[in-house]
C-alpha cells in the first residue's frame, strides 16, 4: 500500500501549443506505491501531462519532479529519469525490426551495459510473466495486438522501473484482447508497482487505482478514491462526464 | 505474335541489305583490329596501337571509376542534404532545400556542361594557378597533386595503414562480443580512428620520417609531375554527384519520416539517449524504406554517365561512339553499350536486392 | 481563451513574442545548433553579396561583351543581343513568331490538361487537335506559310515538341505494355517484361544513339526518315517503358474485388478494362506520370548529343560565339531559369494533385 514518500511531483505545471493552452496550473502529487487513473474526456490533457513527465512533451512552467530528479533541459537528468519510468504506449511502439526478445533486451544491453546473456534471462523472465515466452524469437508483426501490448509491457519492466506510466494501454486493443492486457496490469499494481494510468476502463479504476483524477480543458477538475469519485462527485463536469461514459 | 516476328523479320532483312550495300561486314572480328585513336584518360595502360578491344576497356573502367567515386560522393552529399532538411536549425533546412529544388528541376547535361565551362573557363590558366603550398595546383587544366614515389618508406607507412584498418575492424568484433559477455561498452570509433591515425605516423617516424613525393611544377606552359584530376573527369564527377545527391536527400528525408514517431518516443523512454536511438531503431527501420528507391538512384547515376560524351570524357559510351564513327559496325558498338549497361544495371540491382533482403523486416505486417 | 493564455505565459509562444525568441528557438537552441547556423551564415556571405553585386550591381543589361567587361559584372546584354537564338535556335528569324505561338499554344494546352474539370474524354481530342496546329504552325507549308522544313527548328519550341509528343505518344504504347506485362499468357508477359526491362537498364543516351545511327540501317532502300523524327521515335520507345510501369503502378491499385466485380457483371477483358478498371487507374497514376513529364522534359536535352537544336543546345550556340564565350554563366543561368520554371511548376502541380487524390481517398 502507499507509502508516504512521494515519488512524482507536479507543481503548477502550464503547457502550451502554440497558443493553446494544454495544461493549466497542474498539481498533482504520486506516493510509492500508488496507483493513480486519470480519465476525462478526449483532448483534456491527460496524455500531455503524463507524456511531461518523462519529457516526451515539455512543459513551459512550473516544476516536475520524479524521484527527485527535476525534469528539464537538462539531458543527463532527463535520461536518468527515463530509466526509473517504464512507459506503455497506445500504439505499442514496439520496435518492428527487432525480434520480442531483441526489444526487451535493447535498452538493457545499451543503456544499462548489461551483458547480452543476462539480459536475456532477464526478459524470459518478464515474457514468462506477461505469458507469452513461446513468442520471443517472433518479430511484432507476426503477433496479436494483445500479445504486442504484453510484449511492451514486458520491455518496459526489463529496465525495473521504479513507476509505470501507462498512455491509454487498451484504447487501440479489439474488444476481446482488452482483458489479457488489464489482466497484466492489475497483477502488476498487487505486486505494489508505483502507477499512473491514462484510461477508459473505469472498471479498471474501481477495482485497482488507490487515486482517481478527473481532468478536462487542461485542468484537474476533481481528484478522489475510486469510491467518492464515482459515487459522489462534486463538480458538475465530473458528473457530466461519468452519465456519457455510464451510458455507454 | 504473328506481326511482331513479321517485323523484326522486316527489320532484320533490311539492316542486312544496307551493310552489304555499304559493304560493312557484320559481327565482332573487329574488335581485334587496332583502334588507332588516343584516348586521354587511362587507367590501364593504352596506345593508339592497341586493339578496339582494348580501348573498350579503357572506356568501361573509366565508366567504372566514375560510377563507383560518384555513388560513394553522391550518397555521403545525399545523407547529409536529407538529414540538413530535416534539421531544427530553420536556416540549414530550408538551404538544404534550396539546394534539392534547384537540383532537381533543371537538366543533368546542362549542370555538366555548366561544370565544365567554370573549370575550363573561369579557371586560371596553368601560370597563374591557384597555388596551395607549392604542391596542390589548381588550374583550368584540372588539379595537380603531388604523386607518392614508391620508395621503402611509403610502402611501409601504407602498408601498416592497411593493418590499422584491419585491426580496428577486429577491434569492433571483440568489442561486440565483450559487450555481450560483460555489457561493457568499447569506444570502437575513437580507437579506430586512434589506430589508423596512429600506425602510419608511427611507422613513418620509425622508418626516418621521410616520404618522397613527385611534386607537380611549372614545365613550359604546362606542369609537369605529379598527378591530374583533368577538368572533364572533375566536371562530370561534381555535375552527377551534386544532381544525383538532391534525388537521394529526398529520398533519405522520406526514409526517416516514414518511421512513425512512436518508435523515437517509445525508445527514448527506455532511456536511450538521442544517437542510439537513430542507429538503433530509426536507421536500421528507414533503411528498408530507402534502399529500392536508392538503388534506382546508384543506375540513374550510372546511366547519366555518358554524358562524359558532351564534355569529352573517354567514358565507354564516347569511345564506342568513336570506334563505330571510324568503323562503321554501329550495330555491334551500340549492342556492347546496351549490353554493358544492362549488365551492370542488373549487377547492381541484384547486389542491392541482397543487401535489402538482409536489412528487410521479417514477419512485418 | 487564447489571448488570455498568453497574457498568462507570455514566454509560452517565442513565435508570436517576436524574432528574437524565434530565432533562439529555431537558430540557436543548442551550442550545436548555434554553430550550424554561424557556418551557414557565413557561407550566405560569401555567396550573397557577391551574387547580388555581380548579377545586379555591376551588371551590363545592354550591350556589347567590351562593355560588360568594363563594368565588371554580369552581362546580361547576352541574353538581350542572342535570346532569339537561344529560345527559337535558327528557325528563320522573320517566321519566328510561329514558333512563339507554338510555345504560347503548349502553355495553353498543359494548363488546360492540368485543371481537373476538364478531365472528359473529349481532352484527349482537344489535345491531338492542339498538337496538329503546332504542327502546322511549325512546318508550314501551307495555308500561305512558307515551308520551314525541321532541320532548323530548335530552342525551346524542340524541347517542348520533343518532350509532349515523347509522352503523348508513348502513352497508349504505355498502356499496352502494362496490360501486357500482367496478361495471363506468358508469352506476352514475357514480351513486354524483357522490353520495358530493356529500355529501363540502357541509358537515354544509347537509346538516341541507337536511334540516329541504327534506325536508318532498319529502313527499306531508299526510305530515310529525318534525324528528328528519329530522336523522337527513340524517346517515345524509352519513355514508354517507363511509363508502362506508372501505369502497372496504378493497376495494381486497383482492389481486386474491381476486377471480380466486372468480371461476374459479364464483361469482356477489354470492356472490362475500358469501362472499369483503366479510368479508375489511370487517374491514380496522374502525379506520377507529370513527374515522368519533368524527367522526359529535363531528359530531352540529351539530343544536344546527336546534333539538334534544343533549349540547351541554342544556348550552348549562342555562347560559342568567342566573344560571348566568357559569359556562359549568363548563358547557362538563363536556360536554367527556363527549365527550372517548367519543372517547378509541373511539380508543384503534381504535389497539388497527389493531396488532393489522397484527401478524395480519404473523404470515400
Amino acid at each position: 500500500m502507499p507509502t508516504d514518500e512521494i515519488v512524482i511531483s507536479l507543481k503548477d505545471v502550464n503547457k502550451w501549443y502554440g497558443t493553446f493552452h494544454a495544461l493549466r496550473d497542474i498539481n498533482l502529487d504520486v506516493r510509492r506505491g500508488e496507483r493513480v487513473v486519470v480519465a476525462g474526456p478526449s483532448g483534456s490533457g491527460k496524455s500531455t501531462m503524463i507524456r511531461c513527465v518523462n519529457r516526451l512533451e515539455e512543459h513551459q512552467s512550473g516544476i516536475i519532479l520524479v524521484n527527485g530528479t527535476e525534469v528539464s533541459n537538462d539531458v543527463k537528468a532527463v535520461e536518468k529519469v527515463r530509466r526509473d519510468v517504464g512507459m506503455v504506449f497506445q500504439q505499442f511502439n514496439l520496435f518492428p525490426h527487432l525480434t520480442v526478445l531483441e526489444n526487451l533486451t535493447l535498452a538493457p544491453i545499451w543503456v544499462k551495459h548489461m551483458p547480452k546473456a543476462e539480459a536475456a534471462d532477464i526478459a524470459m523472465k518478464y515474457l514468462e510473466r506477461v505469458k507469452i515466452h513461446e513468442q520471443a524469437k517472433k518479430y511484432p508483426g507476426q503477433l496479436s495486438g494483445g500479445q504486442q501490448q504484453r510484449v511492451a509491457i514486458a520491455r518496459s519492466l526489463c529496465m525495473r522501473p521504479s513507476i509505470m506510466l501507462f498512455d491509454e494501454p487498451t484504447s487501440a486493443l479489439d474488444p476481446e484482447m482488452i482483458k489479457e492486457v488489464l489482466d497484466v496490469m492489475v497483477e502488476l499494481a498487487e505486486e505494489g508497482m508505483t502507477m499512473v494510468c491514462v484510461t477508459h476502463e473505469m472498471g479498471f479504476a474501481r477495482t485497482v487505482a488507490d487515486k482517481v483524477v478527473f481532468m478536462a480543458d487542461g485542468q484537474v477538475v476533481e481528484m478522489n478514491t475510486p469510491s467518492e469519485l464515482f459515487g459522489n462527485p462534486k463538480e458538475e463536469r465530473t458528473r457530466q462526464f461519468l452519465s456519457q461514459i455510464i451510458r455507454h | 505474335m504473328a506481326m511482331v516476328a513479321g517485323i523484326g523479320w522486316f527489320l532484320v532483312a533490311n539492316t542486312l541489305t544496307n551493310l552489304n550495300a555499304r559493304h560493312i561486314a557484320t559481327g565482332f572480328g573487329f574488335l581485334d583490329r587496332e583502334a588507332g585513336f588516343g584516348i586521354s584518360e587511362h587507367l590501364v595502360p593504352y596506345l593508339p596501337s592497341d586493339s578496339y578491344f582494348r580501348a573498350f576497356e579503357v572506356g568501361l573502367l573509366n565508366t567504372l571509376e566514375v560510377a563507383v567515386i560518384g555513388i560513394v560522393l553522391t550518397t555521403l552529399l545525399g545523407l547529409v542534404m536529407g538529414i540538413a532538411r530535416l534539421s531544427h536549425n530553420w536556416l540549414v533546412a530550408r538551404l538544404a532545400s534550396a539546394y534539392v529544388e534547384a537540383m532537381r528541376n533543371v537538366p543533368v547535361l546542362l549542370l555538366l556542361l555548366f561544370c565544365y565551362s567554370l573549370i575550363t573557363v573561369s579557371l586560371p590558366l596553368s601560370r597563374n594557378a591557384f597555388n596551395l603550398f607549392d604542391c596542390i595546383f589548381l588550374s583550368n587544366r584540372g588539379l595537380r597533386v603531388p604523386a607518392m614515389i614508391w620508395d621503402d618508406s611509403a610502402v611501409m607507412v601504407v602498408s601498416t595503414l592497411a593493418l590499422a584498418v584491419a585491426a580496428s575492424f577486429l577491434v569492433g568484433v571483440w568489442a561486440r562480443r565483450r559487450q555481450e559477455k560483460t555489457g561493457r561498452y568499447f569506444p570502437v570509433l575513437w580507437s579506430s580512428l586512434g589506430l589508423i591515425a596512429g600506425l602510419p605516423l608511427i611507422a613513418f617516424l620509425a622508418t626516418g620520417a621521410h616520404l618522397s613525393f613527385d611534386v607537380p611544377h611549372m614545365a613550359g606552359f604546362n606542369f609537369a609531375g605529379g598527378s591530374t584530376v583533368s577538368p572533364e573527369f572533375a566536371a562530370l564527377l561534381l555535375g552527377l554527384v551534386v544532381y544525383t545527391g538532391a534525388f537521394i536527400a529526398e529520398i533519405v528525408r522520406s526514409g526517416i519520416l516514414a518511421v512513425s514517431y512512436g518508435q523515437t518516443e517509445a525508445a527514448l523512454a527506455l532511456g536511450l539517449s538521442r544517437m542510439q536511438v537513430l542507429r538503433l531503431v530509426v536507421l536500421p527501420q528507414s533503411l528498408r524504406v530507402i534502399i529500392p528507391p536508392l538503388t534506382s538512384q546508384y543506375l540513374n547515376l550510372v546511366k547519366n554517365s555518358p554524358l562524359a560524351v558532351a564534355i569529352g570524357f573517354p567514358d565507354l559510351v564516347s569511345v564506342a561512339n568513336t570506334a563505330i564513327n571510324q568503323t562503321g559496325q554501329a550495330v555491334e558498338g551500340v549492342s556492347i553499350i546496351m549490353g554493358v549497361y544492362l549488365a551492370i544495371s542488373l549487377i547492381l540491382s541484384f547486389l542491392m536486392n541482397w543487401y535489402n533482403k538482409r536489412v528487410a523486416l521479417r514477419g512485418g505486417r | 481563451m487564447a489571448e488570455s493564455s498568453l497574457l498568462e505565459n507570455p514566454s509560452a509562444n517565442g513565435w508570436l513574442r517576436g524574432p528574437v525568441d524565434w530565432a533562439r528557438k529555431n537558430l540557436f537552441s543548442s551550442p550545436a545548433n548555434s554553430l550550424l547556423t554561424i557556418v551557414a551564415l557565413w557561407g550566405l556571405w560569401l555567396a550573397v553579396p557577391p551574387a547580388i553585386q555581380w548579377g545586379l550591381i555591376k551588371a551590363t543589361w545592354i550591350g556589347d561583351p567590351a562593355a560588360c567587361r568594363a563594368a565588371g559584372g554580369a552581362c546580361w546584354g547576352l541574353v538581350t543581343e542572342k535570346y532569339r537564338l537561344i529560345l527559337f535556335g535558327i528557325y528563320p528569324y522573320d517566321e519566328q513568331w510561329r514558333p512563339f505561338l507554338a510555345v504560347v499554344l503548349f502553355i495553353v494546352m498543359l494548363a488546360t490538361a492540368a485543371n481537373p474539370r476538364f478531365w472528359r474524354p473529349w481532352l484527349g481530342w482537344v489535345l491531338v487537335a492542339g498538337l496538329v496546329v503546332v504542327s502546322v504552325l511549325m512546318w508550314g507549308g501551307i495555308l500561305g506559310l512558307p515551308l520551314v522544313t525541321n532541320d532548323r527548328w530548335g530552342g525551346l519550341p524542340l524541347t517542348l515538341i520533343l518532350s509532349i509528343f515523347g509522352i503523348v505518344l508513348s502513352f497508349p504504347l504505355a498502356v499496352v505494355l502494362a496490360l501486357g506485362r500482367r496478361s495471363q499468357l506468358p508469352a506476352v508477359r514475357a514480351w513486354c517484361v524483357v522490353y520495358i526491362e530493356l529500355w529501363r537498364g540502357v541509358p537515354l543516351i544509347s537509346v538516341l544513339f541507337m536511334a540516329s545511327i541504327m534506325f536508318p540501317l532498319f529502313m527499306p532502300e531508299g526510305v530515310t526518315i529525318d534525324k528528328l523524327l528519329r530522336a523522337q521515335l527513340g524517346i517515345i520507345l524509352f519513355t514508354a517503358a517507363y511509363l508502362a510501369e506508372i501505369v502497372r503502378g496504378g493497376l495494381q491499385a486497383i482492389p481486386r474485388g474491381q476486377y471480380e466485380a466486372a468480371d461476374s457483371i459479364g464483361l469482356t477483358y477489354w470492356q472490362k478494362m475500358r469501362l472499369v478498371i483503366l479510368p479508375q487507374a489511370l487517374r491514380l497514376v496522374i502525379p506520377p506520370l507529370v513527374g515522368q513529364f519533368i524527367t522526359t522534359f529535363k531528359d530531352t536535352s540529351l539530343v544536344i548529343i546527336i546534333g539538334l537544336y534544343d533549349l540547351l543546345s541554342s544556348t550552348k550556340v549562342a555562347l560559342s560565339d568567342p566573344q560571348w564565350r566568357a559569359f556562359y554563366v549568363e548563358g547557362y543561368v538563363v536556360a536554367a531559369l527556363i527549365y527550372f520554371v517548367f519543372s517547378y511548376v509541373m511539380s508543384q502541380y503534381s504535389q497539388y494533385l497527389e493531396r488532393r487524390l489522397s484527401a478524395g481517398a480519404r473523404r470515400r
